[in-house]
């Protein structure tokens, strides 16, 4: 695997020091497909201003790192890092809140130019994905790499955001290979150079091998690929279980899952954190009421609906409390899952103050059974129809338009106003 | 405690209270059934804390007593000893076990005091009146299969069970609802119901009740306390907490301006139904009855699996309509009756549709529609 070093050659077509060599290079067809620093880099799309400077993409005072650009990361700020901490390490970084909806439709804009490339695309979140590009050459009348190349300057070229490519001959390969080179990368891993490569690597770098697994390997002297690739797969299934079969398989570079279309959602949920901790039902309430909502909107976009309402809650202690309930049919209405949350939430009000507030869906399928008629409970049928008519306005007057009593004169997220300073 | 007893007397006792005793409880005594030996016959209770069984039977006492043991063990034991024998049953000195010895079977049981065990106080009861089992029986078969197992709405876990007055005549009404169907039985109230308040009989002592009238021509006593109900069915006593909750009113959910009737034959029917929605869904289980001129067209529609379609002939005059409803909740209602027809009274495919048993004028049914 040579990815290529800058400076000795450049293309005889377009002049560009970007050169990848592989021997394997035509015949590879699974991609990963990766953006780089993607908040940030939208951000830095939107407000050039910020195109020298350091980002960080997060929440609030008590936030977290969501994403911060190259630029920051070089002064050690990393993902998922405190905020505070983030800010220790680069104090002239310029902290921008997250749009989400931006960000969706910017990625909805990649996956897009992903779907005109292959119709199996399986996303992995908002701005990842594998695509299968086998059998395609003939309708591209070019290579997968070389289609993967184009498509990786068309998207810096149309949305103004750079990728990361990753191509081999399965999922596992191909992912690693997209964070080799980031940003902007093109990597391969062929077949003839993926034992050697992964014998270095450490375990970690399998999916499904996390840091709990990790250190259960390490307690047994297991640090890299290479050791994995000694053993014989009856020990590890012995040891391990069937995650010592994926051992066994993925220390040798097999992977036989195919890239599947379709990725269907098990839950849908929505959670938020605090700037400060709350225990009382007035200040969470509206809180409950905003994410509610949002759920609904999902379930309702979908045309899904579910049947268990999940409430999430994190105490100051970062313990984590969920509470679920059945309902006796699938909903999708804000109103349901708000009236069967709010009294799981009371219930959980015992003095106890929260940072993290969160309500979800889940065993959902299809809407067409979803929120039937009820004999007894006639407001349930009245407030489902003012539901439908809220959302109506709200589809032509935005978001804003029309709020019930519960979120009214609170932020954006149902939080109190004075949080909006922050 | 000493006590001897026919083996079939005994088993049909423990037949009938061992049933309130939980496969699983985290309170040991609630395992238990109480065995208490006095005069001339053995008295057994079970509880659940919500609902008690006790019942005597005749037994030869040596000597009076009381003690508990592990209740469906016992039954399993005694269900398992042969047909015609006797069964004695002792306690040893420390009252820490119980002999059960039939022929050449004994067995040793772990006892638990009688006094652990929970006393189901009644409180004074306000209210006495009977019913002949067999009506008694009609009013829950009727309506018991439209109870709520919904926990969030616990007032519809039970029969609400009430006086109303209906064409100049008091009446005793039994109604059961889930929001998705109602069903609604009634019989002339009887001597002592008339000013009965308004209760409702949790959806486990209804079912309770529904098993222990064997017997048709025994007259069941009914008493009302505040918050508890008893039923007295021979020698058998059930008393029951009541759902402490308010019964929606139902009357506003009957309606009274559906105006399109139609007439169809329920067994034809009942397998039409039962028929198409062989393809739909375990989810959805909608089926659509298109009426027009003298016909009904059943279909069913899957998008995973297929669809169906059969034709009726019935008896409809009014403007043409669709209307879907739940396959199950059609066959549910269709099953409770025993008229050879059925009489549909419509009124559009999004309000509440009423049902009505032809050979039967004491019983009603609402079924909410189903968009399809």
């Amino acid at each position: 695997m040579t990815p290529a070093t800058a400076g000795e050659r450049r293309c005889l077509q377009c002049g560009s020091p970007r050169l990848v060599r592989h021997a394997e290079l035509e015949a590879l067809p699974i991609a990963h497909i990766d953006c780089d620093a993607f908040y940030a880099s939208v951000e830095k799309r939107d407000n050039p201003d910020l195109r020298d400077r350091p980002v960080i993409v997060g929440g609030g005072r008590r936030g977290v790192v969501s994403t911060c650009c190259y630029i920051a990361r070089i002064n050690g700020v990393r993902s998922a890092m405190p905020m505070f901490k983030a800010l220790k390490a680069c104090p002239e970084a310029v902290v921008v809140k997250p749009e989400m909806e931006k960000y969706a439709r910017v990625g909805r804009e990649v996956r897009d130019m992903m779907r005109a490339l292959t119709p199996l695309v399986e996303p992995l979140s908002i701005d990842e994905a594998f695509l299968d590009l086998t059998g395609t050459e003939r309708l591209h009348k070019d290579t997968p790499a070389r289609v993967l190349a184009r498509f990786a300057t068309a998207v810096e070229r149309e949305i103004g955001i750079t990728v990361s490519v990753g191509l081999s001959y399965c999922k596992f390969l191909a992912k690693v290979a997209s964070d080799f080179e980031k940003p902007r990368g093109f990597s391969v891993i062929g077949r003839a150079e993926a034992l050697t490569f992964l014998r270095d690597q450490p375990v970690t770098l399998i999916w499904g091998v996390g840091k709990a697994f990790a250190a259960t390997l390490e307690s047994d002297g297991i640090r890299t690929i290479g050791q994995l690739q000694q053993m014989d797969e009856n020990t590890l299934m012995r040891r391990y279980g069937m995650m010592g079969k994926r051992l066994f398989r993925l220390s040798r570079g097999e992977d036989e899952r195919a890239v599947h279309i379709d990725h269907e959602a098990k839950s849908v949920s929505a959670e938020t954190t605090f700037n400060h901790d709350y225990g009382t039902a007035a200040e969470l309430l509206p809180i409950l009421r905003t994410l509610s909502e949002k759920v609904a909107n999902r379930l309702k976009a979908s045309d899904t609906a579910g049947r268990t309402v999940v409430l999430k809650l994190k105490d100051t202690e970062f313990r984590i409390r969920t509470r679920n309930r059945q309902l006796p049919d699938r909903t999708q209405l804000a109103d349901r899952i708000f009236r069967v949350a709010a009294p799981m939430l009371d219930h959980e009000l015992d003095g106890t103050k929260y940072r993290l507030l969160g309500v979800g869906v889940s065993d959902l399928a299809s809407d067409a059974m979803a929120d039937p008629m009820d004999l007894v409970d006639t407001g349930a049928t009245r407030r489902a129809k003012a539901e439908e008519a809220m959302d109506a306005v709200r589809a032509k007057f935005g978001t804003k338009a029309l709020e019930t009593g519960y979120t009214f004169g609170t932020g954006s997220r149902g939080k109190p106003q004075r949080d909006q300073e922050n | 405690m000493r006590v001897t007893l026919e083996r079939a007397n005994l088993l049909k006792s423990l037949n009938h209270v061992h049933r309130v005793v939980e496969r699983r409880n985290t309170i040991p005594i609630l395992s238990n059934v109480l065995l208490k030996a006095e005069g001339a016959s053995l008295e057994m209770k079970a509880t659940d804390l919500d609902l008690e069984i006790n019942e005597a039977t005749p037994a030869v006492v040596e000597q009076s007593g009381a003690t508990t043991v592990a209740a469906h063990l016992l039954y399993d034991i005694v269900r398992k000893l042969p047909d015609g024998t006797e069964v004695m049953l002792s306690t040893d000195a420390d009252g820490n076990t119980m002999t059960v010895v039939s022929g050449r079977s004994n067995f040793k049981l772990q006892c638990l005091p009688q006094s652990d065990f929970p006393e189901l106080t009644a409180g004074e009861f306000t209210h006495t009146f009977r019913l002949d089992s067999t009506v008694l029986k009609e009013l829950i078969d009727r309506t018991q299969f439209a109870i709520s197992t919904e926990e969030t709405r616990y007032y519809l876990n039970g029969i609400y069970l009430h006086t109303a007055e209906h064409d100049d005549d008091i009446v005793l009404r039994a109604v059961a609802t889930d929001g998705h169907r109602l069903a609604r039985c009634e019989t002339a109230a009887p001597n002592g119901a008339e000013s009965m308040p308004g209760i409702i009989v949790p959806r486990k002592t209804v079912g309770e009740i529904q098993k222990l009238m064997d017997d048709p021509d025994v007259a069941v006593t009914i008493e009302l306390s505040d918050s508890k109900i008893r039923f007295t069915i021979g020698a058998i006593v059930l008393t029951s907490k009541l759902i402490d909750g308010t019964f929606p009113d139902y009357q506003r959910v009957i309606p009274t301006g559906n105006d399109k009737d139609m007439m169809v034959d329920r067994q034809t029917f009942a397998a039409a139904v039962d028929r198409v929605s062989t393809v739909s869904s375990e989810r959805g289980r909608a089926v659509k009855l298109a009426l027009s001129d003298g016909q009904m067209t059943l279909t069913v529609n899957n998008p995973d699996s297929g669809s169906a379609t059969e034709e009726l002939a019935v008896g409809y005059e009014s403007d043409p309509m669709e209307i879907g409803f739940n396959a199950r909740y059609l066959l549910d209602v269709t099953n409770q009756l025993s008229g050879s027809d059925v009489k549909f009274t419509l009124a559009d495919a999004g309000s509440p549709t009423l049902i009505f048993d032809t050979a039967d004028e004491k019983s009603l049914y609402v079924l909410m529609p189903m968009r399809v």
